[in-house]
């Protein structure tokens, strides 16, 4: 579904992706992880549109997207929960899920998925009346989330959605993705929390200082030796 | 008492302009960071438009008033395109001095063309429009009654853009966070000219309002009362939309009771210590709070 080539991003003179390639299958749940710094961020930005790539191309069903803007790949299905949940908070609930059907017309089909985020996260609906600065974090990461399946995306990003939040929280987030993942849409979630998203995911890359070391599957990750001493604290 | 009144409805007249410049100022600001020091030139721009309407094309005020906003947008959108949307990722201060630049072409290239000569408005409309009613010693001008529905008018359907509207949605969400408002698929640049287009059509209006009022422009006429709708945006908190307007009559009213009590001299010398004070004591405006970043 998405493919990855040779992805090359500088930032100034820092080259911060180098030759990055990548895949996600249609209805896989692949993480990316590594230290802070190795470039995950930076992967996804450059994937939705926010960052431009030197070199390398990025391609959506075969179709190459590299050049186009952040708004056209949302279009086409991409949608990015960035990190640190970036929810707009002078706005209230109910208007950043709006927001997060910015392109989209179907009035009937808003209301609707509307429902659904509801449904995923009743607290949402509580507050949906609420401004989404006076949210907690846990509620903000619900709200991103909600927001970034109200544009009905094919593929959605995830950007370190347990960050700053309580284990309990972490475990009802990872939940969540699962079930988003089980009702067909494809994720490429980025974590520092190593051990919950290889338990999650069917495939994960391991990023280092701007290239993928290692890739495989999720438990193949998880028994890896190398893989334990540098991520999983063992 | 009388004269207490009679100082009231001036303050809110003059409050009234100074609320539509702030308005611009603090939208733009809100979205891209930037005062937008060419902003206080659109408005005299406005002044002449309406003046051309009104003196060569023979027209009333409320078409010139529109005309001045419409052309009055497409100059605040084109100062946009050309000189601020090239610097989208340059330094703020670059951005800055570049609005300086454009404030010092757009009166230096209007004085160039129109002559620095102070005009008036024809004898027939200023004439009309400065009878009223007289209750006693007070005195309410049909210019004033104008200003204020005018103003009013504007901003109810100001709020009403931004907070129903899908692009004022947009618009807030970009001042908010431009990366997440871009995630959701917002095309930022033209939310950017969408908020020029709105306070430069305010300016406009206030262009034309003002030249009647004052019965005189030129073309540095914009300065003043432009640094004064910056403290006004300032006081009420940059950014804030409604900060502006409480702003706008606050600074209006300051100044007019200032200067009716006669202390004339002192009355722009107020209006700044007002913005010194506010720098001193609460940095963020009325309105505003210190934004903390949540990581």
């Amino acid at each position: 579904m998405l493919e990855i080539r040779d992805l090359n991003v500088y930032f100034g003179v820092i080259h911060a992706l180098k030759g990055v390639s990548l895949t996600v299958n249609d209805g896989e749940i692949v993480t990316l992880i590594g230290a802070n710094g190795a470039g995950k961020t930076t992967t996804l930005r450059t994937i939705s549109g926010l960052i431009k790539p030197k070199s390398g191309t990025i391609s959506l069903d075969g179709a190459d997207i590299t050049g186009l803007p952040a708004k056209e790949r949302v279009r086409l299905g991409i949608s990015h929960v960035p990190e640190g949940r970036r929810v707009f908070p002078a706005m209230t609930v109910l208007e950043n899920l709006e927001l997060g059907a910015y392109l989209r017309r179907d009035k009937q089909g808003i209301a609707k998925d509307l429902n659904k985020v509801y449904e995923h996260f009743p607290i949402l609906y509580d507050r949906r009346r609420q401004s989404a600065g006076t949210l907690s974090g846990g509620e903000q990461q619900m709200l991103a989330i909600g927001r970034a399946m109200m544009s009905r995306p094919r593929i959605l990003f995830l950007d370190e959605p347990s960050m700053g939040l309580a284990p309990l929280l972490v475990q009802e987030i990872f939940n969540i993705i699962k079930s988003i993942n089980e009702s067909g849409t494809t994720i490429l979630l980025v974590e520092q929390n190593a051990s919950m998203a290889l338990k999650t995911a069917d495939r994960a890359y391991v990023l280092e200082t701007g290239s993928i070391v290692i890739s495989g599957s999720g438990e193949e990750l998880a028994q890896s030796e190398d893989i334990k001493k540098a991520y999983l604290g063992g | 008492m009388d004269q207490f009144i009679q100082q009231i409805i001036n303050g809110i007249s003059l409050g009234s302009i100074y609320a539509l410049i702030a308005l611009g100022y603090t939208m733009v600001y809100g979205i891209i960071k930037l005062i937008n020091f060419a902003h206080c030139d659109v408005y005299m721009l406005g002044a002449y438009i309406g003046y051309y309407c009104m003196t060569f094309l023979h027209l009333g005020v409320v078409p010139s008033l529109l005309i001045a906003m419409i052309l009055c947008t497409l100059l605040g959108v084109l100062i946009e395109k050309i000189a601020y949307k090239p610097l989208r990722n340059a330094t703020r201060i670059a951005v800055l001095i570049t609005a300086i630049g454009v404030s010092l072409f757009l009166e230096y290239g209007t004085m160039y063309f129109v002559s620095p000569q102070v005009r008036t408005f024809p004898p027939h409309i200023v004439k009309s429009m400065s009878a009223g009613i007289k209750l006693g010693n007070i005195n309410l001008t049909f210019m004033q009654l104008m200003i204020v529905s005018v103003t009013v008018l504007l901003m109810v359907l100001l709020q009403l853009t931004v907070k129903r509207t899908r692009i004022g949605k947009a618009m807030r969400a970009v001042s908010l966070d431009v990366d997440a408002a871009e995630l959701m698929g917002i095309n930022v640049d033209t939310t950017i000219s969408f908020t020029f287009a709105l306070g430069s059509a305010l300016a406009g209006a206030a262009g034309v309002l003002v030249g009647l009022y004052y019965n005189s422009i030129n073309p540095l006429m914009g300065l003043l009362p432009g640094l004064k709708a910056f403290v006004a945006a300032v006081f009420g908190g940059i950014g804030i939309i409604p900060g502006a307007m409480i702003g706008g009559y606050f600074i209006g009213m300051v100044e007019t009771f200032v200067a009716g009590y006669g202390y004339s001299m002192y009355r722009d010398a107020v209006v700044f210590a007002i913005l010194i004070l506010i720098l001193i004591v609460k940095p963020a405006g009325l309105l505003g709070r210190n934004v903390r970043e949540k990581v």
